[in-house]
């Protein structure tokens, strides 16, 4: 089915992605790679039928945050840090411990999958309203978050200013 | 109908990724990538719980998560050309202005 193989191909191109952003040596590449991991997220969303998030997750990561990155990336001096060591010292003690914190959360997914299908059958249909009810949400529900996160977009929008002068 | 637990797999992958790229990357600008994805794999579990659940407030709290990575990204970047200014150097290893 079209879902099916739809979400194999945004699941295979989110974790190749992932994975090749953690490796490779240009930070440029990693950023790309970043890129096409976030496209794939935005995929995945529009399979979940979240249509609203879909848009923004294109809009505010990929053409928002994606394009900070790259900026800074070349604003600093590349050539030095592509010719070093990659990865710490830490690398296989940290790999193995996030492995084996994986695999336990795995398990933990595993065991309680049954309890995930129960209610599989009554997942709502394709809401064109997708957007409406999320402003509704949003605006009634949780208003106090929504004006606390534009407190919190203010005091970001200051401190990057003040971060990026030469003299405060 | 792909079931909810194969989109938490999905999700545990990225963050495992994320985790490990946080861990073990000596570039900042990298491990400042690697942050947003695991921040991009709590989104995809949030939003996979709100279809499973039928409520669309797990998309909301995914618009939050979405604002403060944005932020968080935003000061962090500063952070990096404030420090790359003054000590011309990216890798975590070379940042010890603090250490004894």
């Amino acid at each position: 089915m079209v879902n099916q193989f739809l979400f194999y191909f945004f699941a295979a191109m989110a974790v190749i992605s992932a994975v090749l952003v953690v490796t490779v040596r240009n930070a440029v590449h990693s950023a790309i790679f970043l890129i096409t991991s976030l496209l794939s997220t935005a995929g995945i969303y529009l399979l979940l039928q979240a249509q609203f998030l879909f848009a923004v997750q294109i809009i505010l990561y990929v053409g928002g945050i994606m394009v900070l990155f790259v900026f800074v990336i070349m604003l600093v001096n590349l050539d030095v840090a592509v010719r070093q060591i990659q990865f710490n010292r830490q690398k296989w003690v940290a790999g193995l411990v996030t492995l084996a914190v994986a695999a336990l959360l795995g398990m933990v997914i595993l065991q309680g999958s049954q309890a995930f299908t129960l209610a599989d059958g009554r997942a709502p249909a394709l809401d064109p309203q997708n957007t409406e009810r999320v402003g509704e949400v949003l605006f009634q529900k949780y208003m106090l978050p929504f004006e606390i996160a534009s407190i919190l977009l203010l005091v970001a929008l200051i401190g990057a200013v003040v971060m990026a002068k030469k003299r405060i | 109908m792909i079931p909810t637990s194969y989109y938490l797999i999905l999700s545990l992958a990225l963050l495992t990724i994320g985790v490990i790229g946080v861990l073990t990357r000596r570039n900042v600008i990298i491990v400042l990538m690697s942050i947003e994805l695991i921040l991009n794999a709590v989104n995809i579990n949030l939003i996979a719980f709100s279809r499973h659940f039928g409520s669309v407030d797990g998309q909301v709290f995914a618009i939050f998560v979405i604002t403060a990575a944005a932020a968080e990204a935003a000061i962090g970047l500063g952070i990096i050309i404030a420090f790359f200014r003054n000590r011309e150097t990216v890798l975590a290893d070379e940042m010890d202005l603090l250490k004894w």
